[in-house]
């Protein structure tokens, strides 16, 4: 029994062993996905709210499942209707969020570091959904339990990453993750994109940017989602990225026979990734989805469960 | 606060014995056992399902599905007790509908464990009976639960604890009654 997080804020501040806690309790509540009645009152009486600042859809919906299946209310805050357009600074609005008494936010924000901000200043659990390129360790956590079901192990791995690593918070937490458990990481995309920095991320992190070289030998190939605001010509066109770094069947056949092929989501079928990769019998994309339920019941009954932090202290037996 | 061991309650050779007298009961108690399901709550009343299981395959050669069931999630007191206990899986991997299930766990006290056993078997659908099987009852319940199949009936005060320990979880086997000494 690990001592207890006070909040999820990245995977870089997390040892090993508390990465393979959470998988180990993922475990669980994948089989509950199976159950004919998906819903236990774990949490009753327990509230998370969910402050979104920034749009989602599946990791919101993602949260607000694993909450009410573990029996939790949840009450959310979306950007595009909340009274951050009207102007109210972020710990304003995270305030009137803790005055109605919730006992876990879940966060995501497009400053990195918003959530450690937070965090800083209120009492209760934060878990990080994404905070600008910085982390999104759900997604991290997530990935690593497919992986490890899938491959049937985590250690020393071959792990190739695709496209807009510069930006993307999956990227970063996924390096963190899998660099604790030895893997040897190739990122890989437009130069723009892999910037010489992203080899400090993890001992044994490279670059390259021939597709065809990044591939060779891969256990596990990640494809990120190509932000379309960010290609663009002069700089690159979508047609060049499709040309050099879509992942499709031909380049797949250089990773190992049985590499997985997995994807955050949302997922642009014919840019990143060619539908027959996607729909392959090595893309993992669907597991990923429902390992997210799983991880993330984990952790809010790790998070939220128990006394709240102020509560008096039962009698002892 | 340091804990002594009053006495025996019962050796390997007797939890043996009794075991097999409660495979005896289950199938003589059920017309047969022929839809009757083990469930085993974590930890000792695992090994002792798998046991009873092999006693009754034994005399009867039917074959009993035994299954393994993990309460945390249905515990009453987690909203007072910190930090959160760990997670177990429940394997139960044949339909409960319509089956005759027993439950099995070792030490039967307030009731509180099996309120929650129950819980967690009807997310998994609508056995037609259920009714449970414990090695020792201690008494002291704090629910309207009492058991059908019961190895042994002991008194206890509140502060004793009584100890199953089995050879698959603990390396040993005997039942042991021990006291709390502050």
């Amino acid at each position: 029994m690990l001592e207890r997080l006070p909040h999820l804020l990245g995977i870089e501040s997390l040892s090993r062993e508390q990465i393979e806690f959470f998988l180990d309790q993922a475990k669980p509540f994948q089989e509950f996905q199976l159950y004919p009645l998906k819903k236990l009152a774990t949490l009753r009486g327990k509230t998370v709210a969910l402050a979104f600042f920034e749009p989602s859809t599946r990791t919101r919906i993602s949260f607000t499942t694993a909450a009410s299946r573990l029996g939790a209310d949840t009450m959310a805050l979306q950007a595009e209707a909340s009274s951050l357009k009207k102007g109210e600074s972020l710990m304003d609005t995270v305030r009137t969020l803790e005055a109605m008494k919730p006992d876990a936010i879940v966060m995501r924000h497009s400053s990195s570091g918003a959530p450690h901000f937070v965090a800083e200043r209120l009492e209760i659990p934060v878990l990080n959904a994404g905070d600008g390129t910085h982390e999104h360790p759900t997604q991290a956590l997530l990935d690593a339990l497919t992986i490890r079901d899938r491959a049937g192990r985590l250690e020393s791995l071959n792990v190739t990453i695709l496209g807009d690593i510069l930006h993307s918070r999956v990227a970063r937490s996924n390096i963190h993750l899998l660099g604790k458990f030895g893997a040897r990481i190739t990122l890989c995309g437009p130069s723009m994109w892999v910037p010489r920095e992203v080899e400090g991320l993890a001992p044994q992190v490279r670059r390259t940017f021939s597709v065809d070289r990044a591939l060779e030998g891969a256990d596990v190939v990640m494809t990120l989602r190509v932000q379309t605001e960010r290609i663009h010509e002069p700089a690159l066109a979508p047609d060049e990225y499709i040309a050099g770094y879509q992942l499709t069947p031909e380049r797949l056949r250089r990773a190992k026979p049985d590499a997985l092929v997995m994807h955050p989501g949302p997922m642009i079928r014919g840019l990143e990734i060619d539908p027959a990769v996607a729909d392959g019998p090595q893309s993992c994309v669907l597991e990923q989805v429902t390992n997210g339920l799983a991880v993330r019941m984990a952790l809010l009954y790790h998070l939220v469960g128990g006394p709240p932090a102020d509560a008096p202290h039962p009698a002892k037996d | 606060m340091r804990v002594v061991e009053k006495r025996q309650l019962l050796s390997a050779e007797e939890i043996s014995r009794t075991l097999n007298r409660l495979a005896h009961e289950i199938v003589e108690k059920s017309g047969g056992a022929h839809h009757v399901a083990l469930i085993g709550v974590r930890r000792r009343g695992v090994p002792l399902s798998q046991r009873l299981a092999v006693a009754i395959k034994g005399f009867a050669q039917i074959d009993v599905p035994v299954g393994t069931l993990d309460i945390t999630l249905y515990r009453d007191d987690l909203s007072t007790i910190g930090p959160q206990p760990v997670v177990q899986s429940t394997n139960i991997d044949f339909a409960v509908d319509n089956r005759d299930l027993v439950i099995v766990d070792d030490v039967l006290y307030t009731g509180r464990t099996i309120r929650a056993a129950m819980n967690g078997l009807f997310d998994l659908g609508r056995p037609k009976r259920v009714r449970l099987l414990v090695l020792v009852d201690r008494g002291h319940r704090e629910l309207p639960i009492e058991a059908t199949f019961i190895g042994q009936t002991i008194q206890t005060s509140d502060t004793e604890i009584v100890e199953v320990r089995l050879t698959e979880i603990d390396g040993e086997e005997r039942v042991m009654l021990v006291d709390r000494v502050s």
